[in-house]
């Protein structure tokens, strides 16, 4: 049987490989983005089986907003790319140092 | 339901003029946007003038309790309002000066007041959430705005990075607090954990990733790295903003978390806070005076300040100790700071002309011969970001330290000290060179009749502040009443 503890585990894991993936990553800043859903889907999964198991509608509301939020989210962050790649030329995780101190 | 209305009609205007003014903005020639400009500050406003006209004396709630409208909410908007009317001002100027004069900047920053304005107001945790993300959206768009510039876009994807992780943080955070209480009202959050105590450690788990969040959004160590590239890298104009209007909103939101649905975790997120206080100033403050490039200083400078709120929100606790309300002195801190930061920022616009950013402290060298009125200006800003009076800054320090003190964390109160000492170094630094030092170059400063009247008022309104803080500090006391 499927309990709350089984997803909320399945959900915990899935955030840790995100967030471990946006410090460990030092290639290319897609997977950079792709960590960021990642992240935003795993919440969505707890959020679904709170609400579930607590037999309480608000979490799957929440849900939606998450999902419209993380689109416009995404939508921003592929045009910052875009113009991050016409003046570096390269999408290169370690190419972005040119500030430091 | 028209009374509901009523309540967000601010909003509702601010929204509807942001909109029209979005297609407006598509429709007219290159040539003729200073309309757009215009049209952005009479939708501010506008909106000031119904914040002030609607103030509230009473909390009230709208929409299942998802808006609140206390004093405290609209204190914040007013504040926020009358700083983002300077930031336009300020904005115009740098803006047709570098030739990025768009519709967009002006659009973009009306949203992001409105999603300010819905974070002050915010009842539940979905409007904080989604406030937060109006106003995050916004800056990061802002921040690229200038398309071709490498560092802008670099800083642009720095933060863009750094502030979805710490949404998803903020996210984890409230989804655990939301499966356990089973709750998104932050007044029935903290109702359940005033009744239901043993569930202690989870409530705890949830609340440590909504601090982080918080800290990530306010800048404070060791939530801070991207502090001091984005503020380097955006447009001078962008950075202004940054700097200033979100962090009374970050404030709002802090205060909404800890005091209105947190209350009974007291102990549990001041200690989170002393740390993250405490690391802020000392970084903040020993990092910035290794800076050569004035905006990457003023970040520095930030985030020590960032340090110094964090002590008046960790000092709420001498409500009933000595009678005056607690936050307060963080309202007034944060208010004088975003003051200040605004003139120190336009300052740096004030000196810049095309292709020329002044961002490099060597450009402030002998301004006292070239122009002595305007080297005073400057003077004022960094004497009072130090806290040195009779300037502002040095009440709003002062302030935080009387109640730290009265909350009995007397330790606290003499680490901040120390370490605003060390900071005046840099601050005093600027001065110096200013006033001591023989001037790189003699070209004489460019800017505007307006540019120049606008910022001696606000360093004018600095020093009135300074000589009677009371007005502003027995208003912030007022509305803190909670």
């Amino acid at each position: 049987m499927l309990t709350l503890t089984h997803i909320l585990l399945l959900a915990t894991a899935l955030f840790c490989i995100s967030v471990a993936g946006i410090f460990i990553n030092r290639k290319n800043v897609i997977v950079l983005l792709m960590c960021i859903e990642l992240m935003l889907l795993a919440v969505n999964m707890n959020f679904i089986a709170f609400s579930h198991f607590n037999q309480d509608i608000t979490g799957q509301v929440f849900v939606f907003f998450i999902l419209t939020v993380a689109a416009a989210e995404s939508a921003i962050g592929l045009a910052i790319l875009v113009v991050l790649f016409r003046n570096h030329d390269s999408i290169n995780v370690e190419d972005m140092g040119s500030m430091k101190g | 339901m028209l009374i509901e209305l009523q309540m967000i009609l601010p909003e509702i205007v601010l929204m509807s003029m942001a909109c029209a003014l979005l297609v407006f903005d598509a429709f007219i020639p290159s040539e003729r946007r200073h309309l757009t400009y215009l049209l952005a500050q009479l939708a501010l406003l506008v909106t000031a003038v119904l914040v002030v006209a609607s103030f509230p004396q009473i909390t009230e709630y709208a929409f299942n309790r998802t808006f609140v409208d206390d004093p405290m909410s609209g204190a914040v908007k007013a504040f926020i309002l009358v700083i983002t009317l300077f930031i336009f001002f300020y904005s115009h100027d740098y803006l047709k000066e570098h030739g990025i004069l768009k519709g967009e900047y002006f659009v973009l920053g009306l949203f992001a007041v409105l999603g300010m304005m819905i974070m002050a107001s915010a009842g539940s945790l979905l409007t904080i959430y989604l406030g937060l993300e109006l106003l995050s959206l916004c800056l990061y768009a802002m921040v690229a705005m200038h398309r071709d510039s490498p560092p802008a876009s670099e800083a642009a994807m720095k933060y863009f990075v750094l502030g979805a992780l710490a949404s998803g943080l903020l996210l984890y955070g409230i989804s655990i607090i939301y499966g356990i209480s089973g709750t998104l009202d932050l007044q029935e959050i903290n109702n359940y954990i005033l009744y239901n105590s043993e569930r202690l450690p989870m409530l705890v788990y949830g609340l440590v990733f909504i601090i982080v969040a918080i800290a990530f959004k306010l800048g404070a160590v060791p939530f801070h790295m991207w502090i001091p590239d984005v503020y380097q890298g955006a447009p001078t104009s962008v950075t202004l903003f940054i700097s200033s209007a979100p962090k009374i909103a970050a404030f709002a939101m802090t205060i909404r978390f800890v005091n209105d649905a947190f209350m009974h975790l007291t102990p549990e997120w001041q200690g989170i806070l002393i740390i993250l206080s405490i690391l802020s100033m000392a970084m903040g403050n020993i990092i910035a005076i290794a800076q050569s490039n004035i905006k990457r200083m003023l970040a520095y400078s930030t985030i020590a300040h960032i340090g110094f709120l964090l002590l008046g929100i960790i000092s709420s606790q001498s409500v009933s100790a000595t009678g005056v309300t607690g936050f307060a002195d963080a309202l007034f801190y944060v208010v004088t700071y975003a003051l200040m930061s605004i003139g120190a920022f336009g300052f740096v616009i004030l000196m810049g002309r095309k292709g020329h950013e002044a961002d490099e402290l060597d450009d402030y060298k002998g301004l006292a011969d070239k122009n002595p009125w305007f080297a005073l200006i400057m003077l004022i800003f960094m004497f009072s970001l130090a806290g040195v009076p009779p300037f502002v800054g040095f009440w709003a320090k002062w302030f935080v330290l009387k109640e730290i003190v009265a909350t009995g964390l007397a330790p606290l109160a003499v680490i901040a000290v120390v370490f605003s000492i060390i900071g005046a170094y840099y601050y005093l630094r600027v001065v110096k060179l200013m006033y001591f030092d023989k001037p790189v170059s003699m070209t004489a400063i460019k800017a505007t009749q307006t540019m120049r009247a606008v910022i001696s008022l606000n360093g004018l309104a600095i020093l009135l502040l300074g000589v009677s803080p009371g007005l502003l500090m027995t208003f912030c006391i007022e509305v803190m009443k909670l």
